[in-house]
């Protein structure tokens, strides 16, 4: 259970803000925040408060049972996120 | 509207900011450079802007046009600090025979033109010719792409100006070639705009590109070595070319490894020559594209150009004109690096057009905090800061018609209410004067 960035996400940041585990990434002070093409939830650290769905000002979150079909695999994109070499959860 | 935010957030300080805005209407590329197709991008402006917009501690200004209205040096006086928010209104040429020749533009024009934006919306598009090439792989150049292959009735139900859906009902297009200097592992686009095109209907995507497989891509080393993202929108390439449609409506060419060498044509573009380039390793073993003497000649009536915006030169501040920006140093603008006291930028004039919505976010925050920093060192210049009301009256003794945030919501209200007989989020005003009638209230809705 977790909950999902998806395709709308603009890189506002509110969401990462109000997160009170700092599982969102990559943060402005990350050196990839700048070549982001989205920000990332961290599936195995989202405590699924949901504070960040209406944070967001272009409603790019969804709780992952509830993805509308376009964006379905935006779940495994998020996970994936934080599985590749050097990715950190941590906000740095 | 991001330094707005950052400003407000500072609450050591009760800061008054004023707005100013050369249109009758705020939100800059949201309103008018964020594609109709992606309206929740644009509830940025409604779900955030609008509440700082909306803020008691600032005032909306529009319909002034600094640098002519009121100029850099007054508003130095008048305020403790000023930053310059005011994007990049030009762009990179191709630098090739034949750019200027009637059906060559900038996507920038052609944005714009389709979303309403008053300064373009007189522009004549042929969109008469079989086949559009654009010039770029970027974000820009996918969503002209889109603009230029959705079907109709789905672009009737965006905010895209009605006498762009008018023109592009009309449209003669079925093929449009995006160019890409590199190779298909350095699509510039970013993977969300990508996919895209797998829910434009009875749209066909092709590919062409040295070494490129409509499968099984990822036995290529280079694919290997590549980013998380780039595998990912080599993958997306993969499925949207097997997915094609059986019964295609319209057709998205991939041409990669593509430079334009000339346009040709004796009044208006006809055919585009195009120079095939190689990937070479360079000493540290990255990939760069190398042209060849390999060519080939497309016909089209339409090219747009979709390699890079640029800033302008502001009237009063110092151009780094190597840069495309106001010459600055995080944020606080400098004349042969020296600081110009209490003057400041942020965004694309600031950086560069590059990035996202949220790039100007994290971007602000360090213009706003070296704004702070100066204030509460003494830097800024305060003698003679006038109080709202002097500004207020400045403004008047100009006679200039500025739009306040009651005028840009009549204007809001006008567009939204248009747009529901239409089922549409909006139907855009772009007649500058029409704007000014209903947010002075002086016409009848």
């Amino acid at each position: 259970m977790a909950y999902v960035i998806t395709a709308p996400c603009v890189a506002d940041y509110s969401c990462l803000e109000i997160c009170p585990v700092n599982c969102i990434s990559p943060g402005p002070a990350d050196e990839k925040f700048g070549s982001a093409e989205q920000l990332y939830i961290n599936p195995k650290t989202c405590i699924n408060c949901a504070a960040c769905v209406e944070a967001c000002p272009v409603l790019a979150i969804y709780e992952d049972d509830n993805l509308p079909k376009k964006y379905k695999h935006y779940a495994e994109i998020n996970k994936e996120y934080f599985e590749q070499d050097g990715a950190t959860a941590a906000r740095v | 509207m991001y330094a707005l935010e950052h400003l407000l957030e500072e609450r050591s300080l009760d800061i008054q900011i004023d707005l100013y805005e050369r249109l009758p209407v705020p939100w800059g590329l949201v309103r008018f450079g964020v594609a109709p197709d992606h309206p929740e991008k644009k509830l940025v402006a409604d779900r955030l802007f609008n509440y700082f917009l909306g803020h008691r501690n600032v005032r909306f200004f529009g319909n002034v046009t600094v640098g002519k209205d009121v100029s850099h040096s007054e508003l130095a006086e008048w305020y403790d600090g000023v930053i310059y928010s005011v994007g990049a209104n030009s762009d990179i040429h191709m630098g090739v025979e034949g750019e200027d020749l009637k059906g060559s533009w900038a996507a920038r024009e052609f944005v714009a033109w389709y979303n309403g934006h008053p300064d373009f919306s007189g522009l004549d598009f042929d969109l008469s010719c079989k086949r559009a090439v654009i010039v770029g792989n970027g974000n820009v150049a996918l969503d002209v792409a889109r603009i230029l292959t959705m079907p109709i009735e789905d672009l009737k139900k965006t905010d895209t100006a009605d006498y762009a859906i008018e023109a592009l009902s009309n449209s003669n297009i079925e093929e449009v070639v995006i160019l890409g200097r590199r190779g298909h592992l350095q699509g510039a686009y970013n993977n969300p705009e990508l996919e895209e095109l797998a829910h434009l209907e009875d749209v066909k995507v092709s590919v062409e590109s040295d070494g490129f497989l409509p499968t099984g891509n990822d036995s290529d080393p280079a694919f290997s070595a590549s980013s998380w993202e780039a595998r990912r929108k080599v993958k997306m390439l993969e499925q949207l070319v097997q997915n094609s449609p059986a019964d295609p409506r319209k057709h998205i060419v991939f041409k990669f490894l593509a430079s334009p060498i000339e346009l040709q044509g004796s009044d208006s573009v006809e055919q585009i020559v195009v120079g095939h380039n190689k990937l070479e390793a360079d000493d540290q073993g990255n990939l760069k594209a190398k042209a060849t003497d390999q060519r080939s000649s497309l016909e089209t009536g339409l090219v747009l150009r979709a390699i890079g915006y640029r800033g302008n030169a502001f009237p009063g501040l110092p151009y780094d004109e190597q840069r495309g920006v106001i010459e600055n140093i995080d944020g606080r603008v400098t004349d042969n690096s020296v600081p110009l006291k209490g003057t400041y930028v942020t965004g694309w004039i600031k950086r560069g057009p590059q990035g996202i919505i949220g790039s100007n976010k994290q971007c602000a925050d360090v213009t706003v905090k070296c704004l702070i920093e100066d204030g509460k060192n003494g830097v800024l210049e305060t003698a003679n800061t006038l109080s709202a009301d002097a500004v207020t009256s400045k403004l008047a003794e100009r006679n200039i018609k500025t739009v306040s945030e009651q005028g840009w919501r009549k204007i809001d209200h006008f567009e939204r209410s248009a747009g529901l007989a239409h089922q549409q989020p909006r139907r855009k005003l772009y007649d500058v004067n029409k704007m000014l009638d209903i947010a002075t209230g002086e016409a009848t809705a």
